[in-house]
């Protein structure tokens, strides 16, 4: 059966692909940074037929505490055949505009942490020599929007570092996959105004998920039209660009 | 924001809170003092989980235990019953009772004390419940069961969320052989004889039947009656998995006019020429046909649409369908496609809706004509000794609904009792008189 290893176990893409992987025999480890949390999604994968849950309190910001913790997963999986790194923060964007610190806050949180984390993934996974490093990115790491361009630049700089680790990590074989879920109808979004149609569920984006590991895609957009979304977004010249308040 | 039932009808604006731990459930109940209702997948018709503060119960549902000598799950309020068959159909294990969409949370099976084509030999969701865990006050949760706090749990059973808030319950999932459905389909030219065919099949374990509300004359009432039974074993026809598809936009309500639903019903009357046929299908073409269109609640246009479901008693039923169903045709507003049941002996649960009799459920676009209409069928309906079903309904009245459940009083005696009148209150409770 397959080890997998969640970080960011609470989140809603990570607890409906957790639920996949469960239906599915596999041993789990679980971080997240609320105990209550887990224990609740670890019981539940249990009767979802798991094999085997464990779990770890991890606050992601922690940075101190990143190689300690995975390596006592490592020890006590022996093997990671998929790592998915899932947590982040939606922050606000006029609140980071007004504050420079909780820009910074927001970039900690969702590029630095995670960078951290895939640096020290990286080598177990390379002296391993096989394994999924699955990353939830977004597509608002494409191009810097009006709306939210603190988080998108946070996601770019995760895009960019996972692409380069791709290649690295290519010739070891270990497959590095970028996920870049739209809009997904959950707690993150919670609240937002935004349209019912562009609104993914978890599960979809999980099921995604799930079959772009089997296949070792690259880079995943998740629903499907989303690459056709970005790809025109991305294309737009600068000059248009700037005038659109997206 | 704005938010509405199934029926997109009413549309109220809300607050809604989505508790994603247990604690967070207490903190959710602390913050409305003025009184809330709980809100599943939203697949009640009309105002049953609408309210000025709805706590959502979409992340709570996790499942807790499962013991595979019983079939007994234990599961969070927010699992849903699409959950469980993913999970527990492949091993082996089905729902005891489902209604007709699978789309449906444990919480809100349990509130509506849901009913299946098996009612006439399993009777109602709640009668495989073998607890539920019900918070009445932040911080105070409650264990009722047929035996601890009894009167709680059958005023909790259908009592549509009005005696508190469902954290857990657990169900008796039953053991399987396959994941077919041996299906025969009956055809029945009149009212009268689609009645009889109830009785003439009521060992079959499920049996629902289409109704034509458009044809009146020699064919009022004509349909096809549909039997099925858990296949031992072995495979389905070709073609009978049925595949996904979505509505993703209103359809313009002029579209559904008595011409186009009359060629319908026609067509689908005449969709088979035997008397009877015989097939092997996948049980979720079976159980769930509306399933497969997402979005189905969009073909009635952007004003949104009621059920109109009821029950008329056994004794006497041929007689009252029978004139309900001429008033139905005479308006001609009657919809797509009707289903009709005949349900076994009713339970104890003060406001659970089947009792022995017949049962029509069918769909009217709204629109201002329609509602004296309705209130005609209601009093027709009351007057045969029968009732409105709580869970599709967006517009009875309180005398309409006292009339209908005589034991409203006692449901209020026990929602006093436990704390949870003012506490546990939704649009429709306050318009059918139980505030």
């Amino acid at each position: 059966m397959q080890n997998i290893l969640i970080i960011g176990a609470a989140s809603a893409i990570a607890e409906a692909t957790a639920r996949l992987f469960a239906a599915q025999g596999a041993n789990m480890f679980l971080m997240a940074r609320s105990q209550e949390r887990l224990s609740g999604i670890a019981g539940d994968l249990k009767v979802r037929g798991a094999g085997s849950v464990r779990t770890a309190s991890l606050d992601a910001n922690d940075i101190d505490a990143h190689q300690a913790a995975l390596d006592a997963a490592y020890t006590s999986m022996g093997r990671f055949d998929v790592v998915l790194v899932a947590y982040g923060t939606l922050g606000d964007q006029k609140k980071c505009e007004a504050d420079p610190d909780e820009a910074l806050r927001e970039l900690q949180t969702n590029a630095m942490s995670t960078v951290s984390l895939l640096s020290r993934l990286a080598n177990i996974m390379e002296r391993q020599g096989s394994g999924t490093l699955a990353v939830i990115s977004s597509v608002a790491g494409d191009r810097g929007r009006p709306a939210n361009y603190v988080y998108g630049a946070s996601k770019a700089a995760v895009t960019a570092f996972c692409e380069g680790l791709r290649s690295r990590l290519y010739r070891k074989g270990v497959h590095v996959l970028t996920v870049k879920p739209g809009m997904v109808d959950s707690p993150m979004t919670e609240g937002m105004e935004l349209p019912a149609a562009l609104l993914a569920k978890p599960e979809e984006v999980a099921r995604d998920i799930v079959e772009a590991i089997r296949r070792k895609q690259d880079v995943l957009y998740t629903p499907w039209y989303w690459r056709f979304v970005m790809m025109g977004i991305i294309h737009l010249p600068v000059k248009v660009f700037k005038r659109l308040s997206l | 924001m704005k938010i509405s039932g199934w029926g997109r009808y009413p549309v109220v604006d809300a607050q809604v809170a989505y508790p994603k731990t247990p604690g967070g459930l207490d903190d959710a109940l602390r913050a409305c003092p003025e009184g809330a209702i709980a809100r599943g997948l939203g697949r009640s018709y009309g105002d049953s989980s609408l309210g000025g503060n709805m706590i959502s119960t979409r992340w709570l549902d996790h499942m807790l235990a499962f013991d595979e000598e019983t079939g007994l799950l234990h599961c969070e309020a927010g699992v849903t019953l699409n959950g469980i068959l993913e999970v527990f159909a492949p091993r082996g294990w089905f729902l005891p009772v489902t209604p007709g969409t699978r789309f449906v949370t444990v919480g809100g099976a349990i509130a509506s004390d849901v009913h299946g084509k098996n009612h006439h030999v399993a009777g109602c969701f709640c009668d495989h419940v073998g607890f539920i865990d019900l918070a009445l006050e932040p911080g105070r949760t409650l264990r009722c069961s047929p035996h601890e706090n009894p009167e709680l749990f059958r005023a909790t059973c259908g009592g549509m969320g009005l005696t508190g808030i469902i954290r857990s319950a657990s169900i008796r999932l039953k053991p399987v052989g396959s994941l077919l459905i041996d299906q025969v389909t009956y055809k029945s030219p009149n009212l009268r004889e689609s009645l009889e065919l109830f009785a003439l099949h009521e060992s079959s374990p499920y049996s629902v039947a289409w109704i034509d509300c458009i044809s009146g004359g020699e064919s009022l009432g004509r349909s096809l009656l549909m039997t099925g039974d858990h296949a031992p074993e072995g495979e389905p026809e070709k073609g009978s998995r049925t595949s996904r598809i979505d509505l993703p936009v209103d359809l313009p309500s002029a579209l559904l006019n008595r011409y186009s639903i009359k060629a319908f019903n026609t067509l689908y009357y005449h969709r088979i020429r035997a008397k009877s046929v015989v097939s092997r299908l996948y049980y979720e073409p079976f159980f769930y046909p509306l399933d497969s269109i997402g979005g189905w609640n969009r073909m009635y246009g952007s004003n949104g649409f009621t059920q109109y479901q009821f029950v008329v008693p056994k004794e006497g039923g041929y007689p009252a369908m029978d004139a309900i169903l001429k008033e139905i045709v005479a308006s001609g507003r009657g919809s797509f496609l009707a289903v009709l049941k005949a349900f076994g002996r009713r339970n104890a649960n003060l406001l659970s809706f089947p009792v022995e009799g017949f049962t029509l459920a069918l769909d009217f676009k709204v629109e201002k004509e329609l509602f004296p209409l309705l209130d005609r069928l209601d009093a027709m309906v009351l007057g045969y000794g029968g009732r409105l079903y709580l869970t599709k309904d967006s517009r009875m009245s309180a005398e309409s609904f006292r009339r209908g459940y005589p034991d409203w009083e006692r449901f209020q005696a026990v929602r006093e009792a436990y704390g949870a009148k003012g506490r546990f209150i939704s649009q429709q409770s306050k318009r059918v008189g139980l505030d």
